[in-house]
């Protein structure tokens, strides 16, 4: 008997009432956030897609074809790319050097300041008449630089490398905080046992760094989805609609009053999206 | 007594040099072409010159004297971005700290679920929950408010924070709790007297994570706002786009100036950011 009480006392999850009531206060702000702001507008604008004539429409629109295939090469070079220089150069910013903490310091800037100033830079960097790039181009070859921006194929990498640029530092400092984590002393062993650095990687950083890899490279397909400024600051989707990628079509349609048609753009995504989004609350929600 | 460096070790050295050197030139290009433009003259900035010859601080005081048609309203926009920010971060922090509070020290029924809820908005792209948004808010009579913003970096916002505060609640001790229970502390005590004041730093990394996320936005703004008093900075600065004949030189000072608070709050508070931030992330 007195074993249960001081069991029950002792055991979080049984709160009495008062204290469960004051949780459901507590919870309550951000239920009526979720409900008001999240769980209606997601409802709305999946009944406003219900209708099939907007799939129609969407399918027949050439931009959106296009749209797709930039969307999917989008999301699978820009992040395998950003997170394979990130796993690299976590290792860099290992090692212990007074000017390593320097450039670290430099590193987090393109993160620690906003898209919009230095997007529009870059982008007046790539004007081909009086951009600062074409005019060294022009000053070391006297030929005239690429019309950067006006070639869609370009145009799109730019935008790619743009997304690189702005969020390998979040996920730099992501995997390095993951690497720091690993025992020092296991690579010293190694030392002792005369590994290389390949072998080092190979055996002691990759093992305990892949699921923090992988959970990193599906988050960051999900937020490289949503990402808007890259391509719509740099390119405006342009030349010709050629550079969207789905976030930004969905506001294109959105800003031509086709609720219905950004609405559909988006439910097409949904099941590749889903998918992603179902492993990652698995691996989270652990 | 230093002694000289044997060769293995000048390798080393050289092959970090290596990677140092074109990472700090990626990082810094974009950064410091911005600053360039905004210290040139008109036609100057674009010379390619590492340094002008007669730099100038003549852009910034076209914007501080707002001497141009797109700088008319840049005090009130910059107070714009500043109560956005603000608001965000307050709010942001009060919804996800009581839920935070309430699911891992109350262990509220239901809170699992409810964290579920806030894991699924978490993972909804920002760019895709726009459209909906703005349908949202326009149903909500909210258009062309500056609250529809707010609400929508708040819902934006928390469900990170609740996530990362949730963690780092976790790990606080359950004697601390039992203590406070056994003394008859009721739980909104517990709550200000001994959580508060024991999540401090995780608390400042959430709340300047929202401030800085709603100080940063730009597609939400350019979506909910439009009246040229009610926008914030980056969207008047994306409208600078709208013509050709745009001042350049007088967008990239305006960038500049809007790009400081930002890159000074990240420095001033880093500790607790990378710390605070990642801690989530690397959990799993």
């Amino acid at each position: 008997m007195a074993e249960a009480v001081v069991l029950a006392a002792s055991t979080p999850r049984r709160s009495s009432n008062t204290w469960n009531k004051w949780g459901q206060l507590m919870v309550l702000p951000y239920i009526l956030v979720f409900l008001f702001l999240v769980l209606y507008p997601v409802s709305y604008g999946l009944w406003l897609a219900r209708d099939p004539q907007s799939y129609v429409k969407l399918f027949a629109d050439p931009i959106f074809f296009r749209t797709a295939i930039n969307t999917v090469i989008f999301v699978v070079v820009a992040v395998n790319l950003k997170l394979l220089i990130a796993l690299g150069l976590s290792g860099f910013f290992m090692q212990t050097r007074w000017w390593i903490r320097i450039v670290a310091m430099l590193f987090i800037l393109p993160w620690a300041v906003p898209s919009i100033p230095t997007i529009l830079s870059t982008r007046f960097m790539l004007n081909p008449e009086w951009g600062v790039i074409n005019t060294l181009i022009f000053k070391l070859t006297l030929k005239d630089g690429p019309n950067w921006l006006n070639d869609p194929t370009l145009a799109l990498a730019l935008s790619m490398l743009m997304h690189i640029w702005k969020s390998l530092p979040f996920w730099t400092l992501i995997l390095l905080a993951g690497r720091m984590a690993i025992p020092a002393d296991q690579y010293e062993a190694a030392s002792v046992d005369g590994a290389t650095r390949w072998q080092k990687f190979c055996f002691i950083t990759w093992p305990s760094m892949k699921g923090l890899y992988l959970t990193s490279t599906l988050l960051s397909m999900i937020f490289t989805l949503g990402d808007f400024n890259s391509v719509y600051l740099l390119t405006g989707g342009g030349p010709a609609d050629l550079t969207h990628v789905l976030a930004t079509l969905g506001i294109r349609y959105l800003r031509l009053d086709q609720i219905e048609l950004a609405m559909a753009s988006i439910v097409v995504a949904l099941p590749f999206m889903l998918p992603l989004v179902y492993v990652m609350m698995k691996r989270l929600s652990k | 007594m230093k002694k000289g460096w044997s060769l293995r070790q000048v390798s080393i050295e050289a092959q970090l040099l290596l990677v140092g050197i074109p990472v700090v030139i990626w990082t810094m290009i974009p950064v410091y072409h911005l600053f360039l433009f905004a210290i040139s003259q008109r036609d100057k900035a674009t010379s390619g010159q590492l340094w002008p010859k007669n730099p100038t601080l003549q852009n910034f005081e076209f914007v501080f004297g707002q001497k141009h048609f797109y700088l008319n309203h840049f005090w009130q926009q910059l107070g714009n971005s500043l109560m956005i920010a603000v608001a965000t971060g307050l709010i942001t922090l009060f919804v996800a700290t009581t839920a935070a509070f309430a699911i891992s020290r109350l262990k509220v029924r239901g809170g699992r679920t409810v964290m579920n809820m806030a894991l699924v908005t978490y993972f909804i792209p920002a760019a895709f929950l726009a459209v909906p948004m703005y349908k949202t808010m326009a149903n909500y009579g909210l258009l062309n408010n500056r609250w529809s913003l707010i609400l929508a970096m708040v819902t934006i916002a928390s469900p990170y924070c609740i996530w990362v505060l949730k963690q780092a609640s976790d790990k606080l001790p359950w004697e601390l709790d039992e203590a406070a229970r056994i003394d008859g502390a009721s739980p909104l005590q517990l709550f200000w007297l001994v959580y508060v004041p024991l999540m401090v730093p995780s608390l400042v990394a959430v709340g300047t994570y929202a401030l800085l996320l709603a100080w940063n936005e730009y597609l939400y703004g350019f979506l909910l706002l439009s009246k040229e008093t009610d926008l914030p900075l980056a969207v008047a600065l994306g409208n600078f786009l709208a013509a050709d004949d745009s001042p350049w030189e007088l967008l990239m000072a305006t960038g500049f100036i809007y790009a400081l608070p930002p890159a000074a709050i990240y420095y001033v508070f880093k500790r607790y950011m990378v710390s605070g931030l990642t801690a989530g992330a690397v959990k799993s």
